[in-house]
């Protein structure tokens, strides 16, 4: 199915390509030594334009997820799963991806999981499969 | 109560007005605002020449779509007003910042009288577009939106798909069942039947609930607003001035706008929202306690927003939402607090904010008709998801 893909900038690039080397970058601060998401040119806690994106594990457990079964669109397949994601590298670090590779239903809160990428024109989108 | 200044308390409503609530409507968007708008002029007492100020949120964002086809712009200059102050946009804390902008503006003295208005025809335009506010046509092309892009690649496609991983961590942190999140809508559908503006106001059991369509696990179509084309108006005018108006003057005590939160729907507190934030601060503002409340006006554009408003205003315990709505009497109209005692947005329409300001001040004039609590001075509305988020606490001198 067709993706809504995001416009590319210095800031985001690095998390939106990091896939293509199959790694997940996330933006880290040098100064406070925290790694903060969304990626941005400054960081959010101490402010300090030492930021830079970091290679992290991909490794990861589930805060929370929904499956999706609303066809919002025709060339969309249903049913799908969206979940917020919290890295290991840090209690806190989340994002919102997709769970993939497993039935919908199956997914829960606490699951590990681990990155895995797909890639559409110039953009390598990182979704999460379950680790059993 | 710590804050020293608290200018909001020289704000009171003198005057409410709607138009039709339609599905969809066969008037225009301009027409249902100066319905809205000549209406709530006559309930306070008011003419045009005495507005002095407009406020709305979130204004057309120049470009006037279903969500907001009206701006400031286009009222002043189609009724022809003259004001020392205008504005307008959509950062701000949530759909109540058009009366927390006007509000303001009285209580620095720039305006008399704001004429606060909030339009929507979402109910028209999905009769060609069902998709028409899906996120992914936020923006044309690639995403460029600061937030939006971090959402709409994983194929969010609503705004249901966050609200539901809210409801889900809700459900799991604390357990609260689907057959509680039920009593938001059976609650909200209970109250329309006795509105003759609602959307819906056919009888709604557990059964149908339960076997609805789900829509973004676990939230279903009963957990949705209802799309609808309607406008509504507010006077707000300084509070001695409204003393001598048609109405009593609901003051306004307290106003909660506050975000300490990264504007983001994953960053922020999954089951507090932005709304623990403005919760704790327009209380911090007011005198009054959440025993005092009377009638409560509760987010419901998803029915899970109600359920943490109820625990971030402190109307019941955090975490306790599920089990002090569970069975649904105590959020009746019978109950010791009644939440969107007109239908809410679920049954009701829609209306996107001002409309449980409307139910608020209605309650509180006991203009309410057949669904009129017993009288009561004091309500809070509160609206918002996500990281819109504020609220109003309403008492009647």
């Amino acid at each position: 199915m067709s993706r809504k893909l995001p416009a590319l900038n210095s800031d985001n690039q690095p998390f939106w390509q990091g896939g293509e080397q199959q790694t997940l970058l996330i933006h880290h601060c040098a100064d406070c030594e925290q790694y903060f998401h969304p990626p941005a040119a400054i960081c959010p806690r101490c402010n300090s334009a030492q930021v830079s994106p970091r290679a992290v594990s991909g490794h990861g457990h589930i805060v929370s997820f929904t499956i999706n079964y609303q066809p919002w669109a025709d060339d969309l397949e249903v049913p799908y799963v969206i979940a917020i994601i919290e890295l290991d590298e840090q209690v806190g670090l989340r994002l919102v991806s997709n769970i993939v590779g497993c039935a919908p239903e199956s997914v829960a809160i606490n699951q590990r999981v681990v990155v895995h990428f797909v890639q559409f024109e110039d953009v390598w989108i990182p979704q999460f499969e379950v680790v059993s | 109560m710590s804050a020293d200044y608290i200018g909001e308390k020289n704000v009171a409503i003198s005057g409410i007005g709607q138009s039709e609530v339609g599905r969809p409507s066969q008037q225009s968007a301009m027409q249902l605002t100066a319905d809205a708008c000549f209406k709530a002029l006559a309930d306070a007492g008011l003419t045009k020449d005495d507005i002095d100020g407009v406020a709305c949120w979130p204004g057309d964002n120049n470009n006037g779509d279903a969500f907001s086809p009206i701006g400031p712009n286009a009222l002043i200059s189609t009724l022809g007003l003259k004001v020392n102050w205008f504005g307008a946009g959509y950062e701000a804390p949530g759909p109540l910042a058009g009366i927390i902008n006007g509000a303001m503006a009285i209580a620095t003295g720039l305006c008399k009288h704001v004429l606060v208005f909030r339009t929507i025809t979402e109910s028209s335009r999905r009769q060609t577009d069902k998709t028409a506010s899906a996120l992914n046509n936020k923006t044309i092309g690639r995403d460029s939106s600061f937030f939006w892009q971090w959402y709409t690649p994983f194929n969010v496609r609503s705004a249901i798909n966050l609200a539901a991983m809210y409801a889900q961590r809700h459900f799991h942190e604390y357990g609260t069942t689907e057959e509680q999140l039920a009593q938001i809508a059976l609650t909200c559908r209970k109250n329309a039947e006795l509105n003759p503006n609602a959307v819906f106001r056919t009888p709604l059991s557990m059964e149908q609930y339960l076997s609805s369509r789900m829509i973004s696990s676990p939230l279903r179509l009963f957990d949705c607003d209802v799309h609808c084309d309607n406008s509504i108006a507010i006077i707000l005018s300084r509070k001695d001035i409204a003393q001598d108006l048609r109405n009593p003057p609901i003051c306004i005590d307290g106003i909660g706008s506050a975000l300490k939160q990264p504007w983001s729907w994953d960053q922020i507190d999954l089951t507090g929202m932005a709304a623990i934030d403005a919760a704790e601060m327009m209380w911090r503002r007011s005198d009054y306690k959440p025993k005092d409340i009377g009638n409560a006006q509760l987010y419901d554009g998803f029915s899970i927003f109600a359920l943490i408003w109820l625990e971030a205003l402190g109307l019941c315990p955090r975490g306790e939402s599920g089990a002090f709505v569970d069975g649904g009497s105590r959020i009746s109209r019978q109950g010791e607090l009644p939440i969107n005692t007109n239908g809410g947005q679920l049954s009701g329409g829609r209306t996107h904010g001002l409309g449980y300001i409307v139910e608020a001040c209605e309650q509180l004039w006991g203009r309410s008709g057949e669904r009129q609590l017993p009288a009561h001075n004091v309500a809070v509305a509160a609206a918002g998801g996500g990281p819109l988020a504020s609220s109003l606490l309403l008492v009647k001198e």
